[in-house]
């Protein structure tokens, strides 16, 4: 009984994908994809992805810990408005970024004027709309992992002399480590198919800011067959990295 | 408690049966049907009449106009009108990028009437779907041009960079934000550069002429090339800037009768109020240049 509406799930989410492949300009496919633009796109995309999966562990990691291990005032708040970038559009979160970090913006115009520094329209820029919007994946599984985890093993390090940070390294970060890898793969993933935020906040420029799916979206004005190949690219790129990252993480527990 | 809900339903038998309520239905909808065909014909006959001269107020039905989004405003207000001229007409406004309107009537979405924002665009749909031929024929094929746009270049009021002219925006620290070339502002923003021989290096190419606008109103860039209209619509937030080289890159808004429109002399009637004296006034004030 249910495997007609599972099928029809999968056939509604798979078809449109199958609708790119039909569409595909196969006979010029291989000098489209080779073209520099699509390449430059390609890399920006993977390396400010990149990047910001390292900014996210690096902050996410910790603030997932802190709301899974700690109890402090406003805990249930702070968790929830960690997760608002999860459901807020993303052009909303692009406003709010260039209202606050833009060169008039409420810390950007402080930024320009100490420091000479502008954050819109650089590399910069496409990374903080990256984590902005993908740094709630990563937190959501960490702190999941977290609280899965046996806190047992954590207060038997403690009672044998080991620091805080000593248990957080020795203990708990290994004991989450799947959560972490699959929480870090998920987080890539929704970088790498950020749209809404970067183009209000970091524009678009080829080379500079313009990542896959900006290109996409600009391809499609005009010339709708490049717009299939880009989303073809994006699409396998995705599909790739996870599929090895969550067979590695997810299925190796 | 089944008998007691079943028991109003009783009075009036028609409205426990579901049959019966479509039979009643089916009565009422025959005379609305013979009426409105009725109305369609002496519409037909009030339209053609009124293609010869100032007859058209028997005009009635659902018209669907696809304009381009910088008409939004223009479009609004002459559509108010036409429907006080018109009462039994009903104009459905719809608005976005040229680009994606004509793709949306390539790929068969029912509209009467197209507005392009240039007219590459109008050729796309020309070669697809093309124009009702009647109506091509008396006004062209490639649609008839009823307005223009000429590039401004948009600075916020205070002009953080001084910019005079054309040629400024070139300069060494100056942040520029223009259309990306695949949009329509961006080919007439290339025209530009093409005919002054100077070589903007802008910091971000935007997927539409508003966004170029707002990121000058927000003083996120120095300047940005936008339309007369923009400027207009901005109302004092930007400052606009006239430059020789914009007239190389007029831009040209053709419209037309789509082939396939359910009501080809409502949308002929609609063009004519678009094109009238009213209309270019309308235009006008929105920052549109009239042919």
């Amino acid at each position: 009984m249910l495997v007609v509406p599972a099928v029809i799930g999968v056939l509604f989410l798979v078809l449109p994908f199958a609708g790119l492949l039909v569409r595909a300009p196969w006979s010029t496919m291989g000098a489209r994809v080779t073209d520099p633009a699509v390449l430059s796109a390609l890399w920006l995309s993977l390396s400010t992805a990149g990047v910001a999966t390292a900014v996210s562990l690096l902050l996410g990691v910790p603030l997932a810990w802190l709301l899974a291990r700690t109890d402090f005032p406003g805990r249930r708040f702070v968790r929830a408005l960690v997760t608002v970038p999860l459901v807020i559009p993303p052009v909303v979160g692009g406003v709010a970024l260039l209202l606050v970090l833009g060169r008039n913006g409420l810390v950007g115009r402080h930024l320009d004027a100490w420091f000479g520094l502008t954050l819109p329209f650089t590399p910069a820029a496409v990374v903080i709309a990256q984590v902005f919007v993908a740094m709630p994946f990563l937190v959501i599984s960490v702190e999941g992992a977290l609280r899965g985890a046996d806190r047992r093993y954590e207060e038997a390090a403690a009672t044998l002399g080991a620091s805080r940070a000593t248990v957080f390294a020795r203990v708990t970060l290994p004991m989450v480590l799947p959560g972490i890898g699959a929480g870090a793969a998920l987080c890539w993933a929704r970088a790498l198919g950020e749209f809404g935020a970067t183009i209000t906040f970091a524009g678009n420029f080829p080379g500079t800011t313009q990542t896959m799916p900006l290109a996409v979206y600009i391809a499609m004005q005009r010339d709708p067959e490049a717009a299939i190949v880009l989303s073809l690219v994006l699409l396998l790129v995705s599909l790739a990295v996870l599929a090895t990252l969550r067979e590695r993480w997810v299925n190796a527990r | 408690m089944r008998e007691a809900a079943r028991r109003p339903f009783r009075a009036d038998p028609c409205r426990a049966d579901l049959l019966c309520v479509g039979r009643r239905a089916r009565r009422v909808r025959g005379p609305v049907a013979v009426l409105a065909a009725a109305l369609g014909l002496t519409a037909c006959s009030a339209g053609d009449a009124g293609s010869g001269g100032e007859g058209g107020h028997g005009l009635s039905g659902d018209l669907t106009v696809l304009a381009a989004a910088s008409l939004t405003d223009v479009f609004t207000a002459i559509a108010e009108d036409f429907e006080e001229e018109h009462p039994r007409a009903r104009i459905t406004l719809n608005f976005a990028g040229s680009s994606e309107l004509a793709q949306q009537i390539d790929s068969g979405a029912p509209a009467d009437v197209f507005a392009a924002a240039n007219t590459s665009t109008m050729e796309q749909v020309v070669g697809g779907q093309g124009l009702e031929p009647d109506w091509a024929a008396e006004h062209g094929t490639d649609g008839l041009v009823f307005a223009t746009n000429t590039l401004r270049i948009a600075v916020p009021p205070d002009n953080p960079a001084q910019i005079t002219g054309f040629a400024d925006l070139a300069a060494d620290g100056v942040q520029v934000a223009v259309c990306a070339e695949q949009v329509p502002c961006g080919a007439a923003t290339r025209a530009a550069m093409a005919a002054s021989g100077v070589e903007v290096t802008p910091v971000t190419l935007e997927e539409d002429v508003r966004a170029v606008l707002t990121k000058v109103e927000l003083g996120e860039v120095d300047a940005g090339l936008v339309y007369a209209t923009d400027v207009a619509s901005a109302h004092g937030r930007v400052e606009g800037l006239e430059f020789p080289e914009a007239e190389e890159a007029v831009n040209e808004y053709p419209i037309g009768v789509l082939a396939g429109s359910g009501a080809p002399d409502l949308a002929a009637a609609w063009i004519e109020a678009v094109t009238s004296g009213e209309g270019a006034a309308v235009l006008a004030e929105a920052g549109f240049g009239t042919p």
